[in-house]
């Protein structure tokens, strides 16, 4: 009976010490907290995806805190309820965040464009477009092997008919899949406003081009005359939009003789 | 007495690996062991646990539990010293040396009461060891550990640019291929008794 009690007495015992040093340990070692940093960093989504321009949530949470910065509408995914919140915790100017989705510029999909080769390597667009440009005519467009997919926190990302599509609810403008993409065809578009998108990136000539894509931009210029706003402006036989001139007239779109240019009101539905 | 001490760190590298002889640690090894990088993390925080973990069990089990009979108990002070042991280090190391800290991460606290740092310790006290051959055995089995890992990293960074039929895709062809690296140690059966025999 007694060596059961002082089985017990040791265990309890050691048990105690132990405790009692990692509480003492825990105190005298303590390392002490910046409470607004911790404030800060609970109204951040915790993405770490790096919109803000820091190594995560944690670092622009540190940055905030430490007055670093004093911009608090860095933070794209969260929104202006975000800017909001770390504007009221730091005492500062919220500052506007003009709603904004990705998308995709690309419609060389498998209708559109042919295949120049049968690729059986890594399903990476990366690796992919290192083998003469891809498996695609068009060495400019969507590869469509989803490294967009892949790295896109908000899984907003699918591929349709071998092109990168976004789903506008699901996205945040994170811009993970901006700088993902090795062929660069994903922008930042404004959010509840209609404005003319040119859906090419190819910057060959129109007959090369042509012969690539069925709906590649030509570089025809008839958008450029069409543009009451003169937002359209043609760059290395591609289109280009200024959303900040772009009245959403859709002109252009009703000339556009290979359906390069659309009109896009892109809405969040919930 | 040197040749005892490095026939038995080469021992529990090579011969008696804790990971691919003894099958012990696997779930850190099936776990962190897909980049080179977390590999070596994990391994590092592993060498420093189980040589602390000796340094401290082994006088507790020579000057407490066997003075009172109490062998028995070895399991359950060893788990509870060690938690404790690696508590009280990790809150250390955030406070004087926080690039340490950031650097074994989340590996510190997976690893306090991994079965290979109970086994280490046990198995010291099971084969009779001094404090100084117990203490080359726990580094040697922390290295053999760091070595597994880190070949094993490199395998399975290989088998992910292969092509594995479906059935066969994750868990399952990482296990076949660790039973291969398991068997390729069978290799060195013998090979430290013949050096220093």
């Amino acid at each position: 009976m007694s060596s059961i009690i002082i089985a017990v007495v040791i265990v309890a015992a050691i048990g105690l010490i132990a405790g009692l040093g990692l509480a003492i340990a825990s105190q005298v070692f303590a390392v002490p907290v910046d409470e607004t940093e911790v404030k800060v960093r609970e109204c951040l989504p915790g993405a770490n995806c790096g919109a803000c321009g820091y190594t995560g949530c944690d670092g622009y949470a540190g940055a905030l805190a430490k007055g670093e910065t004093k911009e608090c509408n860095l933070c794209i995914p969260g929104g202006n309820d975000t800017a909001q919140a770390i504007a009221g915790i730091l005492g500062l100017a919220a500052g506007e965040i003009v709603p904004q989705v990705a998308a995709v510029m690309c419609q060389g999909n498998n209708m559109n464009v042919e295949e120049k080769l049968e690729y059986s390597g890594v399903k990476s667009c990366k690796i992919a477009t290192q083998l003469f440009g891809g498996p695609k005519n068009c060495v400019h467009g969507c590869i469509g092997f989803g490294d967009c997919v892949e790295v896109c926190p908000y899984e907003a990302i699918f591929i349709c008919d071998g092109v990168a599509r976004i789903n506008p609810d699901k996205c945040r403008a994170c811009k993970m899949c901006i700088k993902t993409c090795p062929r660069h065809l994903i922008d930042l578009f404004p959010l509840d406003v209609a404005k003319a998108a040119v859906l090419c990136k190819n910057h060959d000539k129109g007959a090369q081009t042509r012969k690539q894509c069925k709906a590649g931009c030509i570089g025809c210029m008839k958008c450029v005359k069409a543009c009451p706003a003169e937002a359209v402006k043609v760059e290395n036989f591609c289109a280009k939009v200024d959303y900040d001139k772009c009245i959403g007239c859709g002109e252009c779109h009703a000339v556009c003789p290979v359906g390069a240019i659309d009109i896009f009101e892109i809405k969040k539905h919930f | 007495m040197t040749k005892e001490l490095i026939s038995i760190l080469l021992t529990a590298i090579l011969t008696q690996n804790f990971v691919l002889a003894k099958f012990l640690g696997i779930c850190p090894f099936l776990g962190v062991s897909k980049k080179l990088n977390t590999a070596v993390g994990m391994s590092a925080a592993v060498i420093f646990v189980m040589a602390l973990a000796t340094a401290v069990t082994y006088p507790i089990n020579k000057f407490l539990l066997v003075k009172l009979d109490l062998e028995y108990l070895q399991t359950i002070v060893f788990i509870l010293v060690i938690a404790a042991l690696v508590q009280l280090v990790e809150i250390i190391l955030k406070k004087y040396m926080p690039a340490l800290y950031n650097a074994l991460g989340i590996y510190l606290p997976l690893i306090t009461t991994n079965c290979a740092v109970l086994g280490v310790v046990i198995l010291n006290v099971d084969s009779g060891y001094n404090f100084a051959q117990s203490m080359f055995n726990s580094v040697g089995a922390g290295l053999g550990f760091m070595l597994a890992m880190v070949m094993f990293a490199g395998v399975r960074e290989r088998l992910d640019s292969c092509e594995v039929p479906k059935f066969m895709q994750g868990l399952p062809i990482t296990l076949v291929a660790a039973s291969l690296v398991s068997v390729s140690f069978l290799g060195f059966t013998g090979i430290v008794e013949n050096i220093f025999g």
